[in-house]
């Protein structure tokens, strides 16, 4: 692939990735924005499909627009009372608030600064082709990285069965 | 020009000035060419056909005609009733539901959320028409042979749910809603099953691409360790159901089960249920939007035929394709002759269940999912994954 198409591409997936989540956070209606949020992961996931990782591409999708926003969605819809907007009440919220976003920032970036992005070749120069990574993810979740693969799966059964008897409600 | 090495790129750089494009206008215009292909060339034909053929089908079953009158289109009463022929068994009928369609009055809630009503059609049909795009048609006829491509097809599922959820609240009406809901609790919980009845061949042939799992059921098939001779496994004898028997027949059972309550067709038809929804998400939608749903759901019944065939039989390989190339056509066309009749053959299959079962309760929806489904493909893919040891 060239890279001006490879800049363009990544540009324009960024664009889409930024407007969104901006437009995803200062909609005044929260149906609006979690619609807004669905353009930001498509965003996500082309950013990770120009970078090369295609499996990490379809599983933004999977997870994110398949699993959390449709989860979004029903919380939201199942709620009586949506409210339609919203604002901030009290100043001291506003300091809160921004003290928090603040810190986030900070600590996001200086993560992002200190870590080598550009290691693989074909994000580098750009001569060598993007090899495919499931066989690679696989094999690494099964082989070195196995504790924390199944400590998540015990994360996940534990919920499912807190979700089962939270639903049953007072039957026992 | 050779038929056998015709894709899209090469056409486009027959043309003079096409070198001279920057490489990402070039993708782009690829890009928006074959999706437009797509729609024009397959979604739209499957979508005119499958209505009528519903209708057709759905009249046979019920000892009635169905629509056999409007032909040719624009003809002279006279001519129909004198010229039988040119009433062409009332395949024309589809051409004037289309116009009726078109004709409609554009209707949009004023009190719904306008901007979301008219995104809704949209999202859905690009998520329906985003299926094709990993299907292998025929031999080398595949649009984007991503080495995701299973986990790809699953993932495209979630997006038509976006649609109709987007639909469902902007409609501003109960019916929708409850609708909207209905049809994500059935999605999200068929996904299981599904994905993991697709994990069986994709264990078999030990890849996610497509065209892999094409290819291991052609050459180096194998029946529990043994070895099918490619000789025999290229007229059908090496297809997915075939190796891991029997337990992959009971994957391709369960997932075109878990594909008829993903496309919302009876039984699982509770989203749209008219008898108790009116139409459910689609109660408020009138004339082209309502068309581009139906128009989307078509084409994702064909696509996921077309996908089950591909998993469990031998996608554009089997007896037609042998035969065929036998007696020297062109391997691209004998693969869409293989893998037309056999998408076409379930894509059927699915009207005839629509019209002979009755519609299952909601409750019955969710134990038919998860205590009869999520279990027995939990066994086939543990069998499967022992066959896949053996074979190793």
């Amino acid at each position: 692939m060239e890279g001006l198409g490879i800049q363009l591409a990544f540009y324009s997936f960024a664009a889409v990735t930024i407007g969104s989540a901006l437009l995803a956070t200062m909609a005044k209606k929260i149906v609006n924005s979690a619609f807004a949020l669905m353009a930001t992961f498509f965003g996500v996931a082309g950013i990770y499909g120009v970078l090369g990782s295609d499996f990490m591409a379809v599983t933004q999708i999977v997870v994110y627009v398949g699993g959390i926003l449709i989860l979004l969605c029903f919380g939201m819809l199942l709620t009586d009372r949506v409210p339609d907007e919203f604002r901030v009440r009290s100043p001291r919220r506003y300091v809160g608030a921004s003290i928090a976003a603040t810190l986030t920032f900070v600590g996001l970036a200086w993560a992002i600064s200190g870590t080598a992005w550009a290691r693989l070749p074909h994000i580098t120069d750009g001569s060598a082709e993007a090899l495919p990574t499931t066989a690679l993810i696989g094999n690494a979740l099964l082989t070195d990285y196995l504790l924390p693969f199944e400590f998540a799966s015990i994360v996940l059964l534990v919920v499912l069965v807190g979700a089962a008897r939270v639903a049953r409600g007072g039957t026992r | 020009m050779n038929l056998d090495e015709l894709t899209l790129t090469g056409l486009f750089e027959e043309l003079p000035f096409w070198v001279d494009i920057p490489p990402f206008a070039q993708m782009t215009v690829i890009g928006l060419v074959g999706a437009a292909a797509v729609v024009l060339l397959i979604v739209a034909p499957i979508g005119l056909m499958g209505t009528y053929a519903e209708r057709r089908v759905s009249a046979f079953m019920q000892d009635r005609c169905g629509p056999n009158y409007v032909g040719i289109p624009f003809l002279p009463r006279k001519i129909y009733t004198n010229y039988k022929w040119t009433r062409l068994f009332g395949l024309g009928q589809s051409l004037a539901d289309g116009i009726k369609l078109l004709s409609k009055e554009d209707f949009v809630p004023p009190k719904g959320e306008p901007f979301l009503f008219i995104a809704a059609p949209v999202v859905a049909f690009a998520g329906a028409i985003g299926l094709f795009a990993a299907l292998p048609l025929s031999d080398g006829l595949i649009a984007a042979d991503v080495n995701v491509g299973v986990f790809y097809l699953l993932a495209v599922g979630a997006i038509e749910i976006i649609g109709v959820l987007m639909a469902g609240w902007a409609s501003n009406n109960k019916w929708s809603l409850i609708g909207a809901m209905r049809e994500v609790a059935q999605v999200v919980s068929y996904e299981i099953p599904m994905a993991m009845a697709a994990l069986c061949p994709v264990l078999i042939a030990g890849s996610l691409q497509m065209t892999d799992i094409v290819a291991v059921q052609r050459t180096g098939a194998t029946f529990w360790g043994i070895s099918i001779p490619d000789s025999i496994a290229g007229w059908g004898a090496g297809w997915m159901i075939f190796q891991a028997f029997p337990f992959n027949i009971i994957a391709l059972v369960i997932f075109y089960i878990c594909v008829l309550a993903n496309l919302k067709r009876a039984p699982f038809d509770l989203p749209e249920s008219e008898s108790e929804l009116v139409s459910g998400f689609l109660t408020e939608y009138s004339g082209m939007r309502w068309g581009l749903f139906v128009l989307g759901e078509y084409g994702a019944m064909f696509a996921l035929s077309g996908i089950s065939a591909t998993l469990f039989l031998g996608g554009w390989s089997g007896p037609v394709y042998s035969l065929l190339t036998a007696i020297g056509l062109p391997s691209i066309v004998a693969g869409v002759a293989e893998f037309s009749y056999k998408a076409v053959g379930l894509f059927i299959f699915m009207m005839i269940i629509r019209w002979t079962l009755p519609r299952l309760r909601l409750d019955q929806v969710m134990v038919m999912c998860y205590k009869y489904l999520v279990p027995f493909a939990m066994a086939c893919l543990l069998f499967c994954a022992a066959a896949a040891l053996v074979a190793r």
